[in-house]
């Protein structure tokens, strides 16, 4: 197992370079630690992310699989994707390539047209940055370079809606033991407490945050993350673990709203796991990009002696 | 949660009677509520297969009416009027007017798809959703929600560029639906943000114009997408029977 994923493509989408951009920087950080090389995907596009297959599925899988198909031509076998949205719609272009001959269809022609190789299914393996890390270092890997225990840091492990639903376009998951679970998934949680976290049992871990319509329908959405933060806050997290940029976002802007129109204010404070998973291994707070979440999460952070 | 089901009784045609007699028998009050009888005569007999002909609605004649959906559904919970099992029902049956009512709430699906996953006959109840949010636009029911509209200025995005910048969207959205940039919790969070990381965040969220995100050798391929969608648009509006270019 150790090596596995080595050296593999990134491709880190567009929300890791405008509001997530906290999970990027501590994502590079802790490769670079772990000693895992992360290689770009070069001029990587749009997956198509939540919007692009309300106007027509088929060109989402399209624009995922163009990427698909540069990191196929850089030569990888694997491409990791830390956005739980990116990695939901590359996985997605997969299995709908694979099943659907009109999907393969309309993928050949505007490849054709933009003129480059078209992606055939098989060639290249999408994995999240959880499998990243789980596969490669592992618990036992990561137990070892943790020098700065979470130790004491109770954790509500939140995964939301793309990273296990729908359940068949991920074939590895719900595969025996050691795979992934899609009804409660605990790659996260594994991670976390190698590292020393006090996991709690959040009922929560694949409800939805509705970062769909963070926007476009304000108060569904602040109702549903409401709901998430005060049950981790009922569970007795000082934190909430995330590994989607999108979700942590959307509690973030949500946590505020609910304070401000609302009136309800929660103090549960919302962290990556990459940003936990770097201090737990002695990296600073700034290097893991704390200052650049919106939650305030440094006084919780002295408080527990980790940065 | 127990399955929520909607009943095809409309509250206005239920009647009580302060004194009836019928055949010698007292029926008056509560105890005796009649409910009045209704033709339906708006049966669309091609709504399925408009529906089906739309992305995500495809499998809707699979469904077996279990309630699966709506029992596991994300915004269900929070507004029971909120349900698929019901409006693939109503779809099937082509009860047109009676699924116009719900024009308002259908779009707020979230994606979730914790319907798909529950679903025992891959029906993809998400896709019908959006489907039907999409039929409802198209047919003229309902104006463009706002769900409609971020997608299409976000999507025009990526398939002008490339890729997305977070801060144009939000402006492009807010300005589109007509809701101020000065919306106090709005304001709370770029505050929060400029008060900790001036700059950087103001770039972040797009305020300052400096840079553009896009992908290189983008043309061709933008090209071919826009070709396409035209193509998507005259085929959905044929399938529904609607003229080749719907007013906007
Ligand atoms: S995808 Fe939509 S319809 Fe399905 S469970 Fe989620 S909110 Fe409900
Ligand atoms: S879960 Fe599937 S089969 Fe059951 S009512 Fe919903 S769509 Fe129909």
């Amino acid at each position: 197992m150790a090596g596995k994923y080595k050296k593999v493509a990134y491709y880190p989408g567009c929300a890791l370079e405008g509001t997530g951009h906290a999970y990027n920087r501590s994502t590079k950080a802790v490769g670079k630690k772990l000693g895992l090389d992360l290689v770009e995907i070069k001029d990587w596009n749009c997956c198509g992310a939540m919007e692009v297959k309300n106007i027509d599925p088929k060109i989402q899988t399209y624009l995922s699989a163009r990427n698909l198909s540069i990191a196929e031509k850089m030569g990888f076998e694997t491409v990791m994707a830390p956005c739980n949205g990116c990695y939901h719609n590359l996985k997605k272009a997969e299995y709908d390539l694979a099943k659907d001959e009109g999907s393969r269809d309309v993928n050949s022609r505007l490849s054709e047209k933009a003129g480059h190789k078209t992606y055939e299914p098989g060639k290249v393996e999408t994995i999240h940055a959880l499998d990243w890390i789980k596969h490669s270092i592992g618990e036992e890997g990561l137990a070892e370079r943790v020098t700065n225990s979470l130790k004491g840091l109770k954790v509500a492990n939140y995964y939301g809606c793309m990273y296990t639903r729908p359940r068949h376009i991920f074939p590895e998951k719900d595969n025996g033991e050691g795979s992934e679970s899609t009804s409660k998934p605990h790659f996260m949680d594994d991670l976390l407490a190698a590292a020393g976290a006090e996991n709690v049992d959040y009922p929560l871990k694949t409800a939805c945050c509705g970062g769909a319509h963070a926007l476009s329908d304000c108060d569904t959405s602040t109702k549903l993350v409401l709901n998430l933060l005060t049950t981790a806050e009922a569970c007795g997290a000082d934190v909430i673990a995330t590994e989607c940029p999108t979700c942590h976002t959307g509690l973030e802007m949500h946590q505020v709203r609910a304070e401000k129109v609302l009136g309800r204010k929660t103090s549960v404070k919302i962290l990556y796991f990459t940003q936990l998973l770097g201090m737990a291994m002695g990296l600073s707070p700034r290097t893991v990009g704390v200052h650049e979440n919106f939650s305030d999460a440094m006084p919780l952070i002295k408080e527990k002696g980790l940065g | 949660m127990p399955i929520h089901e909607k009943s095809l009784i409309r509250p206005e045609n239920l009647v009580e009677h302060e004194n009836l007699v019928i055949d010698g028998v007292d029926v008056s009050g509560h105890w005796s509520t009649f409910i009045e009888s209704r033709a339906l005569s708006d049966y669309n007999e091609n709504m399925q297969d408009e529906i089906e002909a739309l992305a995500g609605g495809e499998h809707i004649s699979r469904c077996w009416q279990c309630g699966s959906c709506t029992n596991a559904c994300t915004v269900n919970a929070i507004n029971p009027d909120f349900n698929p099992r019901f409006w693939i029902y109503l779809i099937r049956l082509g009860m047109e007017e009676e699924l116009v009512r719900d024009k308002d709430i259908i779009w707020q699906c979230v994606s979730c798809n914790k319907c798909t996953y529950a679903c025992p006959r891959d029906v993809n109840p998400e896709g019908v959703m959006k489907a039907t949010a999409h039929w409802l636009e198209l047919k003229g029911h309902t104006k463009k929600k706002p769900s409609m509209v971020f997608d299409e200025a976000f999507s025009q995005q990526v398939f002008d560029t490339g890729k997305i910048e977070d801060g144009l969207v939000l402006r492009q959205f807010m300005k589109r639906t007509g809701q101020p940039l000065t919306q106090p919790w709005l304001v709370a969070l770029v505050m929060g943000l400029v008060r900790r990381f001036p700059v950087f965040y103001l770039m972040r969220l797009g305020l300052a114009t400096v840079f553009r995100p896009r992908t290189k050798g983008w043309i061709k391929a933008r090209a071919a997408i826009h070709e396409y969608v035209e193509e998507v648009e005259t085929a959905n509006r044929k399938a529904l029977g609607l003229d080749a270019k719907g007013a906007e």
